[in-house]
């Protein structure tokens, strides 16, 4: 058998409400996320990942609150991240309902928390999220939603990430977030090739092609935001495309 | 329909389940002690988490002989992902362990290697081999969710109900008589595995593969 293409609709939250940006910066509303949740999951959606982007600064009891509600009507696997720094956050998003959480900031200025995690509740649940920005010919890592540059060398934050036992690698980056122009494919190569972890592509889709790119380029999966957002697209569609052009994808 | 009950024994976060069967019009009851399972006539043990610690959490909570009597008595049980690893003979992970032993079999890891590694996370479908009136409306339907490193393999061919293929065919879903076991999650796998709970709740426990 051959594994299975994801294709992951990602939803920002702020405040409790979804919101897209560009470059992580212009956040428009675009809904309610329990909404939103109800039909992808009558569109049979593969996964939902929700990014929380202002965790890091006001109280996580709001997210807590719009996850047990989405957990309601998502009766497929779900992501969770933003602002996460202590095993307790985790705990509380997985009780919450979540099957996974993602953890970004926290895995580049405390990346202990990872191998915490990872033992506590398996590394099947733990998502290391890279946020990443090209300077000239490197990428920089950043943190707290790209407004932190931080001294690592992506490879070794790569391979550290998954010897402390992260499950997949989110891969973001900054320059083509919103940007609907096709994912950073030499960042999705250079990551897929420095770790045996899945990786998911993220930033940038903005037509079907872009995931077919993304996925030659050696990512398992592909996060999309504005794609869904702002055009006459859905996973039905995503799905009977990557079927056409031979890609394994689930069957419903 | 009965009364269903899932049993809280430490292994993981219900809530998910909970959700997926009010969505399909049940309303199952938590127990955390065995003396309560005679009272529901549907048994649900789910789990995630390792075998040892499992059958441990079960054994303190006074779950096994109870859940035993109430398959024996015919009364429908389901096990869910590590929940249905427990109805194994025998469970390997971190060392032998004496399952439930309600399908007879083993459970051990799933072979590792670079084009499938552990754990085995993902949507994956099913190979049906064996009838069962539970699965019997999902058959056209759908693939299944599935997170696990260990897989269970029966030693009679009658308990096999599907199969899944992740570069080695595992037993996927196994039955003997009024037990049900599926290595997936129906919870998190859209209408499909709604069905599934549902076609359950509704199941007199009846018709099974036979006991051997």
């Amino acid at each position: 058998m051959v594994l299975k293409r994801r294709v992951i609709p990602t939803l920002l939250l702020q405040e409790g409400r979804c919101v897209k940006g560009r470059q992580f910066k212009d956040y428009r509303n675009t809904g309610d996320p329990v909404t939103a949740t109800r039909v992808y999951a009558a569109q049979n959606a593969d996964e939902l990942m929700f990014l929380d982007i202002d965790a890091s600064q006001s109280g996580r009891a709001a997210t807590v609150a719009v996850i047990e509600r989405v957990s309601e009507e998502a009766f497929m696997p779900f992501t969770v991240g933003g602002g996460i720094t202590t095993i307790q956050d985790v705990r509380a998003l997985l009780n919450a309902g979540a099957d996974k959480v993602a953890i970004t900031t926290a895995a580049a200025t405390s990346p202990d928390l990872i191998r915490a995690a990872a033992q506590a509740f398996g590394s099947q649940c733990i998502v290391a999220g890279i946020d990443v920005r090209r300077e000239g010919d490197r990428w920089a890592v950043y943190t707290h939603a790209g407004r932190v540059r931080c001294d690592l060398e992506l490879h070794d934050h790569v391979r550290h990430l998954e010897q402390l036992g992260a499950g997949e690698i989110l891969i973001n980056s900054i320059d083509h977030d919103g940007m609907m122009a096709g994912y950073d494919l030499e960042l999705v190569r250079t990551v897929s090739s420095v770790t045996a972890r899945p990786v998911i592509a993220c930033g940038g889709a903005g037509n079907y092609g872009h995931l077919i790119d993304a996925f030659r380029a050696g990512a398992h999966a592909v996060a999309c935001a504005s794609l869904f957002h702002f055009g006459d697209n859905n996973p039905p569609r995503v799905r009977a495309y990557l079927k056409n052009a031979g890609f394994p994808v689930k069957t419903t | 329909m009965g009364t269903l009950a899932i049993i809280d024994y430490g292994m993981g976060n219900l809530r998910s389940l909970r959700n997926a069967f009010a969505r399909v019009g049940v309303a199952p009851t938590l127990i955390t002690e065995g003396r309560e399972v005679e009272a529901f006539s549907h048994i649900v043990v789910p789990g995630v988490g390792a075998f040892g610690a499992a059958m441990d959490n079960l054994r303190t909570r006074g779950f096994v002989e109870p859940l035993r009597a109430h398959v024996e008595a015919g009364r429908p049980l389901l096990g869910i992902c590590l929940g249905m690893q427990l109805l194994a003979t025998i469970g390997t992970e971190f060392g032998e362990h004496a399952g439930l032993g309600l399908v007879p079999g083993r459970v051990d890891a799933l072979p590792a290697s670079a084009e499938y590694p552990t754990p085995h996370v993902g949507w994956n479908s099913l190979k049906h081999i064996v009838r069962h009136p539970v699965m019997e409306r999902s058959k056209a339907a759908a693939d299944y969710y599935f997170v696990h490193s260990f897989a269970f393999r029966v030693d009679a061919p009658t308990h096999r109900v599907a199969t899944a293929d992740y570069g080695t065919v595992f037993d996927a879903v196994v039955a003997r008589g009024s037990a049900l076991g599926v290595q997936f999650h129906p919870e998190k796998s859209h209408t499909g595995g709604l069905r599934i709970l549902e076609t359950f709740s509704e199941w007199d426990g009846s018709a099974g593969p036979a006991w051997s």
